[in-house]
């Protein structure tokens, strides 16, 4: 793109590479598929207030919405949305040991350490959510 | 229009306190709610029983951090995904208004239904 500076500098030259770059490599596509695990997050973010909203209308409300959950449609759309979901954990969780350099006793923490960590704290955050969901019934 | 760069700190804190929110919570949650007991897996605890849960003032509490934390985390990857994969940085401001001002819109909405339910 080229286009006259404000501030009189000379004008930029970039080369525009094409709109999807991103599919001749599989490391660039799994970047990209990694971005867009942010629209997922965001609809599990809206489906579970829209969840909660027919729970706190009363059962008529709540049982048309578990109708549209049990159509087969949205149970292979759910599953589809819950694999990025995972993906997105992940994928986080793999960028962490990066992001974090935690040292104790002035020794770095190992990568591997950093990352059990995070796959500890999400078993315990699933195991929890589990149980106040569905309480460990069948 | 320019955004102020001093706000970019603050942008990046949302974006990563979001995906560590949703890394930890969501997955486990889809999975119940969505997937395993719609199939028959598993039975979801009765609905007052939820109600009360979700509407508790912590469960509220949660909610209000992880809705709006997650559409933030959206806001700022989908803005680079726009500028990197679809070559769109001229449309910098543009695109960086929407997503970010769109997340504010949609965390004002989820938190007045949160604490009106």
């Amino acid at each position: 793109m080229s286009g006259p500076d404000p501030r009189g500098r000379p004008r930029w030259h970039r080369e525009r590479a094409p709109i999807f770059w991103w599919l001749g490599k599989w490391s660039y596509t799994a970047f990209i598929i990694r971005e867009l695990t942010s629209l997922f997050v965001a609809y599990a973010a809206v489906l579970l207030l829209l969840h909660l909203r027919a729970l706190a209308t009363g059962a008529e409300a709540t049982l048309r919405f578990e109708e549209w959950l049990r159509a087969p449609w949205t149970r292979a759309w759910h599953a589809f949305v819950l694999g990025m979901l995972l993906y997105h954990a992940e994928t986080w969780f793999r960028l962490a040991p990066q992001a974090l350099a935690v040292r104790v006793g002035g020794k770095r923490v190992p990568s591997a350490a950093i990352l059990a960590g995070h796959w500890a704290a999400w078993a315990a955050f699933s195991a929890a959510a589990w149980f106040l969901l569905a309480g460990g019934g069948s | 229009m320019r955004l102020p760069r001093t706000w970019e700190p603050f942008r990046w804190a949302l974006f990563s306190s979001g995906g560590m929110a949703a890394a930890l919570l969501l997955p486990a949650t889809a999975f119940v709610l969505w997937v395993a007991a719609p199939a028959g897996w598993v039975g979801l605890r009765p609905r007052e029983d939820l109600v009360g849960l979700l509407l508790h003032p912590l469960g509220r509490l949660v909610l209000s951090a992880l809705v709006p934390l997650s559409f933030f985390h959206w806001a700022h990857r989908f803005r680079y995904t726009l500028y990197d994969g679809l070559q769109l940085k001229h449309l910098n401001a543009l695109i960086a208004s929407i997503c970010y001002g769109g997340a504010a819109a949609a965390s004002l909405a989820a938190l007045a239904v949160l604490w009106t339910l």
